[in-house]
């Protein structure tokens, strides 16, 4: 696929001396929606800040559509909207203002149908004339979303969009960002919540630490690093494993009343045929069996654990 | 260029002012009045003229000085604060602008404000005296030269500050001070040696001079070395203006 943003060996230190990325790479695929998983202080949002423009690198390159950011900042900025993860928008002026200001802003001609029809898209029609400072908290991030969309941008960066923000606007959202990627807009969200990810990315990439551990195709991901336990339930608790059990990665659990198996989806084989055998073999009658595939909250638990062992 | 993102910053400038009109124009015209009033009729009938020229005429462009000098720094100033207060300003940093299109947009709007507050207190002056412009190109140069250079002024304090009371300090303990003592009410003539001296290295004086003579013919100190002055006040500002947007000084980490 066509690589829409381009990052190579991208640092930043602040001037407090905190190394907030460290040699960056990451390459972004036109149409695709990537997710950067982090817990806080990751360094996501000095990533996305830089590619924006607010924050200036100290090492690397980082190119927009072939585009340097620095260098041909005009081109590239205009291909981007972005989302701040903080509501920080002025008090006074109403969103019809606010949102004409933002399509200005990035060099756009007016377009009053083009707004009309974002305003009502994310819900703001009838708050057109409502000053920024009477709205929800909920209506300011639709208001943020609003203006990032107002110069028809070709890549979208949401920091934290679901940060504070109710079931029914993350809903929303979520239906903006999957019509948005079919007219073909990349878009790129941060977040700390795997669900998330989980739920809307095509590519999980995942940061801690100013480091990028992993990109990787969501599916690949959790297949690559997913753990599958067989959970069996028995009719009779027993009080320990019997001996000829003892050669499979089991576990005794609740009371001796569950055994639970676990094993890798992409190995040869899984083991389970043999295992049913020697259960059946040791005598053990079955109530209940049941699968449970780890999430990808487990698996980016896994990773940070590598990341602080190593 | 993006003159499209000039024409927003600035209509964005202009209608907080709108918006606020009767703040806007009534401050200017009251304050005015009530100088006219205390300083022109009451203590003003008390005092000879001062180089033939009466004290209620001869305090209009000092008068006209002092109230735009305070709106250019406090215009501008705010202007480029409150996106910084509230986090907006990320928007501006983000867009395809450049630094020189986005002091266009700041410093052109709040030179506007005060070019128009000059003209409303020039007015409001002209029903309390008999007002004529001797020079009416040089006033209206000095007056745009002023409004100019000190909205950069307040844009670059306005950078500056991190909080509200920096943004208060310096028009309150610096502008005010400069303009009081710049020969805004007298002329520098009637002050001891010493302090005449002293009133020199006033940068405001230089204004208020330049543009009383542009009025009255009368002038502390030469129209040329008023104009000098100005100008070099202007390239002092621009050039600091310019090196923060260089830096990214407190715009940019």
């Amino acid at each position: 696929m066509h690589t829409i943003v381009s990052i190579k060996n991208l640092s930043k230190t602040y001037e407090s001396g905190h190394e907030a990325l460290k040699q960056v790479d990451l390459d972004i695929a036109e149409g695709e929606i990537l997710a950067l998983l982090g817990p806080n202080g990751a360094g996501k949002t000095t990533l996305i800040s830089i590619i924006c423009g607010i924050v200036s690198p100290t090492v690397g390159q980082v190119r927009v559509a072939g585009f340097d950011i620095i260098n041909d900042y005009r081109q590239s900025r205009e291909l981007i909207g972005l989302v701040p993860q903080e509501l920080t928008l002025g008090a006074f002026e109403t969103v019809w203002n606010t949102i004409n200001f933002s399509r200005g802003l990035f060099g756009r001609k007016k377009d009053p149908q083009y707004l009309k029809q974002l305003l009502k898209d994310l819900s703001l029609w009838d708050k057109k004339y409502n000053e920024l400072r009477t709205l929800s908290g909920g209506m300011k991030r639709r208001v943020l979303i609003a203006k990032a969309l107002s110069h028809e941008p070709r890549i979208l960066f949401l920091d934290e969009p679901t940060a504070g923000v109710d079931v029914e606007l993350r809903k929303d959202m979520w239906a903006i960002v999957r019509r948005l990627q079919a007219s073909g807009v990349t878009i790129i969200l941060t977040t700390h919540y795997i669900e998330e990810a989980e739920e809307v990315a095509d590519r999980v990439g995942v940061i801690a630490g100013g480091r990028l551990l992993l990109v990787e195709d969501k599916q690949a991901l959790m297949q690559k690093l997913g753990k599958k336990q067989l959970l069996i339930e028995l009719k009779e608790p027993v009080s320990a494993l019997p001996e000829s059990l003892s050669g499979y990665q089991l576990e005794l659990s609740t009371g001796g009343q569950q055994l639970i198996y676990t094993y890798n989806t992409q190995g040869d084989g899984t083991g389970i045929t043999a295992l049913l055998q020697a259960i059946n073999a040791a005598g053990l009658m079955l109530k209940d069996l049941r699968t449970s595939q780890s999430s990808l909250e487990d698996i980016f638990v896994n990773l940070l654990k590598e990341e602080n062992h190593s | 260029m993006n003159t499209q993102a000039i024409k927003v910053i600035y209509k964005y400038e202009m209608l907080r002012a709108w918006k606020t009109l009767f703040q806007s124009l009534a401050s200017p015209v009251i304050s005015t009045s009530l100088y006219f009033i205390v300083f022109g009729s009451a203590i003003g009938s008390r005092i000879e003229q001062i180089e033939g020229v009466s004290y209620g005429l001869f305090i209009v462009p000092g008068l006209t000085m002092l109230s735009i000098l305070t709106q250019s720094v406090a215009n501008a100033s705010f202007g480029i604060f409150f996106p910084k207060f509230t986090g907006s300003i990320y928007e501006v940093l983000s867009a395809p602008v450049s630094s020189f299109e986005i002091l266009v947009g700041y410093v052109g709007a709040a030179t506007s404000k005060s070019l128009i507050i000059g003209c409303i207190i020039l007015l409001t002056a002209s029903f309390f005296v008999d007002l004529k412009i001797m020079h009416p190109f040089w006033a209206a140069a000095f007056l745009i030269l002023t409004c100019i250079s000190f909205s950069l002024f307040g844009f670059i304090i306005g950078l500056w500050a991190s909080n509200f009371e920096k943004l208060q300090i310096i028009p309150l303990l610096v502008i005010t001070p400069l303009v009081f003592l710049g020969g805004s009410f007298y002329s520098v003539q009637m002050l001891p040696p010493f302090w005449q001296s002293v009133s020199l290295l006033n940068p405001v004086l230089y204004l208020v001079s330049g543009f009383r003579w542009s009025f009255f013919e009368v002038s502390d100190v030469s129209v040329g070395i008023s104009l000098f002055m100005i100008v070099v006040f202007l390239l002092v500002c621009l050039v600091i203006v310019g090196w923060i947007f260089k830096t990214g000084y407190r715009l940019k980490q």
